[in-house]
């Protein structure tokens, strides 16, 4: 059940979330490529971020890179007790973002903090709040493609 | 790790909510924030070499394209190679985040992640298939953990403060 069903989108689609350059006129070859005009491929951009398609377009910060600390964190929280220990954590300006999931390990976040010390001093007050271990698992290295400028 | 100066700055929060969408959007970030777009184009080409900035891209609302089925798969993979493999795990198409993290023995021995999204579960196991044929025998076990619900997001932003935005 894909939103897009034009192949010509579905392939711009795909090579926007590879990336483009940073160029005078970055469109310029995606508009070579599939045959739109630039301002057509802005106009889909826009598009599909009021559609709520795309989340965002333009530079990924890494955040790591720049000074923040982050750490992915999980607990195991009894099933009657959940959506109050939902409440606790999510209170917590510190975490980013957190999925219930399939495991006994149930509550997965993302603490962002400005220093590393910041990640332990929140997550043992974390642990505090909710009398439940906070297990972390800091991201050692990170697998992507790096976007290479095409030739 | 790079530390931004106020020019750098400057233009993070230019383009926070995004690149402006223009047939020129690096002059269109030049005339919000007073710089030429030479000196912009320059600046974001050394964030991307310092991957500062990862690239300039386009990010899918998963769920808003269908692909409703989350799963975060982890692997049990040799030490000795998984820098080797999660580099090729982190670099197959439907792999969205892929990360090295540390075990936590017994309980969780896993020590690759790799976020996979699909538009059922079936979709998400066939490509959980494909991980676990491309690690072979290095990989000694694995598990998926499907998201049931969000209970939390916040896009992050860079704040007066300092804190950046996220990265999962």
């Amino acid at each position: 059940m894909s939103a897009l069903h034009d192949p010509v989108d579905r392939d711009l689609l795909e090579r926007l979330q590879e990336g483009i350059a940073v160029a005078h006129r970055p469109f310029a070859s995606l508009a070579a490529e599939t045959g739109l005009s630039e301002q057509q491929i802005v106009d889909r951009i826009k598009a599909w971020l009021d559609a709520g398609l795309l989340s965002r377009f333009g530079p990924m910060f890494n955040a790591e890179r720049m000074g923040g600390a982050f750490c992915l964190c999980a607990m195991a929280v009894p099933g009657d007790r959940f959506d109050a220990v939902a409440e606790i954590v999510n209170r917590f300006d510190e975490v980013a973002h957190n999925y219930q999931r399939e495991h006994r390990y149930n509550m997965w976040f993302v603490l962002a903090c400005e220093t590393p010390t910041g990640i332990y001093e929140t997550a043992k007050l974390i642990e505090k709040a909710t009398g439940l271990e906070v297990n972390l698992f800091p991201k050692q290295v990170e697998y992507f493609v790096e976007f290479k400028v095409p030739a | 790790m790079m530390t931004p100066d106020a020019i750098d700055r400057k233009l993070m929060l230019a383009l926070q909510g995004g690149l402006p969408l223009e047939v020129e959007p690096w002059a269109a970030v030049a005339r919000e924030t007073g710089l030429a777009e030479g000196v912009v184009m320059a600046r974001v080409n050394r964030l991307l070499e310092n991957r500062a900035i990862r690239r300039i891209a386009a990010v899918p609302n998963h769920y808003r394209l269908g692909m409703t089925a989350n799963g975060m798969t982890v692997w049990d993979v040799d030490d000795e190679l998984i820098d080797r493999l999660g580099a090729a795990v982190g670099a197959l198409s439907f792999v969205s985040h892929c990360y090295r993290r540390p075990r936590k023995l017994p309980d969780w021995p896993y020590n690759l992640f790799a976020m996979v999204h699909g538009r059922d579960r079936g979709e998400v196991e066939t490509k959980r298939g494909v991980i676990a044929e491309l690690l072979g025998q290095s990989c000694r076990a694995n598990d998926i953990l499907y998201s049931t619900r969000i209970l939390k997001k916040t896009g992050m932003r860079i704040g007066n403060k300092g804190v950046p935005p996220c990265s999962g």
